[in-house]
């Protein structure tokens, strides 16, 4: 694949490791790519737990005043698109980015440029639609923007679209992400790298790809046809006009039920890396665990109207969406099941990831059974717009997701920096979490089948509520505390220096068969693979454990140049959407031009731009 | 397989370019989906008129269509001569692509104008809306896809496109195949379901 010899001289000081802010823009290594969607990630998921604690505080008592209801409603909105768009798609996308080449024995993805593209893209995005706080108009419709409440009549200000044209372009990141990554695992796999022996984590990516690719396009036309309606003075969702609002929710949930796969399927694939290795044991019913994962997806495009019960569908309708909701519980079951199937009999190591791991499996179960509930029509009735609902897709959003990432980290950090978390720090992190979390979210369930609403600023006192809501409040402070403890073991361990062996957890994988943290090409020479745990055979067929691998020389090996078109083509993105925000004003078509013209020239360039893709 | 020589192994055998080209249009398809589905939920849903029977000239569109079509036609003969690396038929059938697309898009350009003399407009009804944001968008696709091949043609006059890389041509000939596709779906959708 990439040993060929150089052709131009220098070649050794092309791999010197390279550092400084240029570098960083620059960078086209997916390695560095996969930390900085990482960072990013979580400096906005500390901003999306802010505004959850800001509501958490809000709701401590009845009747308070601690922020306006207008204030209210952009926070929950923007904690909801934060957390989903900002948060949990970007930290899975650190993980692909990180771990799919070193999973499945490649030097890169299949486009690294495209890759860099992808991230600045989304980083723009996010930073456009935080920048709303500034100007005192952050979305306030809710994440899933329902017309004709996001319309011009009912929103006037410039809210809904920042949220429309943000969510636009982390579209378009996570599009282009899409092809590289489904690319790049099937095209860049190491010789004996079978589909059918990929690991998990890659399987469940990949997946993922497809569902990105198969309905972002589909949010796409829906936040179009909003922004025609806002900017232009079309009539698509305007009763007025002859427009149904019933569409936008139909388009809206045909991508918005196959998104809450993305935040999930990354996580099964995480638990999936991390339970074998800290159960010693194989992954239990690895091809049902992949044959699951391809029917959720493939369900997930057919049950999008159970988002919609209350909307009146009729009696068929809403039989064959329930029916179809309720088919989804069956592969998730085997999974839960070959979860703890891996577990049973194993050698259990109780390190933190796999402490994460087990509360993800228990936290999870219980989110997933009140999905269930959910499923029945009649029910779901009775819920709709209440805390229980808020308490179901936390339990799989947080108890799943977050749950499963936060395991992802402690189990791949050594591999990623060079250096071991702690340990004891690491599982009072766990216990905090996962107290606060319960704390939280349990009492959810009861005030709202008690008839709690969801997204109301504030409540009366004399309803029930308020011990219960106090209580969450200071669940939600432990929560949050959980991460302070998190950044104080981040802080400590990268102060510390104890450098991490290539292999501390006895991994099954190929990323623990080279040096903590990766040279810049991965692999001295591309492995060949033999099996489902290419690792833990290499090891047992050489005896047990193997030397610390040495740091070797990556002279001959061609690696892809740094570029910053990329960066370039993204800034060109952004200036078309802060442009399109423009359009009326007197220099509108200019700035639209100008923004066209950047990004074209940046276009042009990266195609001609000399280049090997190594 | 001489055009791929100088690609590096791919676990599929397909060029990655190729795979990515490929993958792009599947995502495309959910794309153009979405929009016709749109424009056949608020089909007859307008309020107010011009309604489609009373304001679309089918031949024009016919003639358009034809030229979208033959263009499909003449960028295979132009791909095929650039990996025979026959410059002349190469250049040639690519020059009359591009014409292909130039004049759909001149038609374009035109029915817009003459749809907007007659009163229709994205804002007037639901028709206006949904037509203007369908077939606007395939006609930027249209539009993209020309720049992308005039170039390839460039390119090719200045000979940088030789059969070895003939993939660099193929990726923007998959591409036009694709929007004409969508077009082949739009026409009878839209222009002769006009009721």
């Amino acid at each position: 694949m990439a040993t060929s010899v150089l052709d131009h001289a220098g070649a050794v000081g092309i791999h010197a490791e390279k550092t400084g802010l240029w570098a960083w823009i620059t960078t086209v290594d997916h390695k560095k790519i996969g930390i900085l969607y990482g960072a990013s990630a979580f400096i906005f998921f500390l901003i999306g737990g802010l505004e959850a604690l800001i509501i958490r505080w809000q709701l401590m008592k009845p009747d308070n005043n601690f922020v306006t209801p207008e204030f209210y409603n952009q926070l929950f909105t923007m904690h909801g698109t934060t957390m989903i768009f900002l948060a949990v798609m970007p930290l899975s996308a650190m993980f692909f980015n990180f771990f799919i080449p070193l999973l499945i024995g490649a030097r890169d993805v299949a486009f690294p440029r495209l890759n860099a593209f992808s991230f600045w893209v989304f980083l723009f995005g996010g930073l456009f639609l935080n920048s709303s706080f500034l100007f005192n108009a952050a979305p306030n419709g809710g994440w899933f923007g329902y017309a004709n409440l996001s319309s011009k009549q009912y929103s006037p200000g410039l809210n809904m679209d920042f949220w429309a044209m943000g969510l636009q372009i982390l579209g378009i990141a996570s599009l282009a992400a899409g092809v590289n990554f489904f690319v790049t695992i099937l095209n860049m796999r190491a010789p004996g790298m079978k589909l059918i022996r990929m690991p998990m984590f890659v399987w469940m990516s990949f997946i993922t790809q497809l569902l990105v690719l198969l309905s972002f396009p589909v949010i796409t036309v829906a936040l179009i046809l909003l922004m025609f309606d806002r900017l232009f003075g079309t009539n698509f969702f305007v009763p007025a006009g002859g427009g149904d609002t019933i569409l936008w929710q139909h388009l809206f949930w045909v991508f918005g039920h196959p998104e809450v796969y993305i935040l999930i399927l990354p996580a099964f694939g995480i638990i999936s890396e991390v339970l074998p290795v800290f159960s010693r044991k194989p992954l239990f019913g690895y091809t049902a665990m992949v044959f699951s994962g391809c029917f959720i997806a493939f369900l997930g495009f057919g049950v999008w109207s159970h988002h919609m019960f209350s909307t009146g569908m009729g009696p068929i309708a809403d039989s064959v969406f329930s029916l179809a909701t309720m088919l989804i519980a069956i592969p998730t079951g085997v999974k839960v099941f070959n979860w703890m199937g891996t577990t049973w009999g194993g050698s259990i190591q109780m390190k933190t990831p796999m402490y994460f791991a087990l509360g993800f499996i228990a936290m999870f179960i219980m989110g997933g059974l009140s999905g269930v509930m959910h499923s029945s029509a009649p029910a779901d009735l009775q819920q709709t717009d209440t805390y229980f609902v808020v308490a179901h897709f936390h339990y799989v959003l947080f108890g799943g997701s977050i749950f499963a990432l936060v395991s992802g980290a402690y189990y791949w950090w050594p591999k990623m920096f060079g250096h071991m978390l702690d340990e004891g720090l690491g599982k009072v992190h766990f216990w905090l979490m996962l107290i606060g979390f319960n704390l939280t979210f349990f009492p959810m369930h009861i005030v709202g089948l008690e008839g709690m609403p969801r997204r109301v600023y504030t409540y009366p006192a004399g309803l029930g509520f308020e011990s219960l809501n106090r209580l969450e409040t200071i669940g939600s402070l432990i929560l949050g505390f959980s991460f302070l403890v998190f950044i104080f073991n981040v802080i400590k361990s990268a102060l510390s220096k104890v450098p991490a062996p290539a292999d501390p957890w006895n991994g099954a994988t190929l990323e623990w068969s080279i040096p903590s943290p990766p040279q810049e090409f991965n692999f001295p020479s591309i492995p060949t693979v033999h099996g489902r745990d290419p690792f833990w055979e290499e090891k047992r067929a050489r005896g047990g454990k193997l030397p610390e691998p040495a740091r070797v020389s990556g002279a001959g090996i061609h690696l892809p140049d740094p570029s910053y078109w990329p960066f370039l083509a993204a800034v060109g993105v952004l200036l078309l959407f802060i442009a399109l925000m423009h359009h009326d004003s007197k220099f509108g078509p200019a700035y639209i031009f100008a923004a066209v013209s950047v990004l074209f020239f940046s276009i042009f360039n990266w195609v001609f731009e000399p280049f090997h893709e190594g | 397989m001489d055009a791929h020589a100088l690609h590096p192994a791919t676990s599929t055998g397909i060029p990655n370019r190729k795979l990515a080209i490929w993958t792009f249009i599947g995502s495309e398809c959910l794309f153009f989906a979405s929009l016709i589905s749109v424009y056949l939920v608020y089909r007859g849903k307008s309020l107010v008129g011009p309604y489609p029977a009373e304001i679309f000239e089918i031949p024009l569109v016919t003639v358009g269509t034809a030229l979208l079509l033959f263009s499909s036609l003449f960028v295979v003969l132009a791909l095929n001569g650039c990996e025979q690396g026959n410059r002349k038929k190469f250049l040639g059938w690519l020059a009359m692509t591009i014409l292909c697309g130039i004049f759909f898009i001149g038609m374009q350009v035109y029915e817009f104008t003459h749809f907007y003399h007659e009163g229709l407009t994205m804002q007037k009804n639901l028709f206006g809306a949904s037509f203007f944001t369908l077939t606007g968008f395939h006609g930027t696709h249209v539009t993209i896809g020309v720049i992308w091949l005039i170039s390839i043609f460039i390119e090719g006059v200045r000979g940088h496109v030789p059969p070895a890389k003939a993939l660099n041509f193929e990726m923007s000939a998959l591409y036009w195949h694709f929007v004409d596709v969508v077009w082949i779906v739009i026409f009878p959708v839209v222009y002769l379901m006009n009721k």
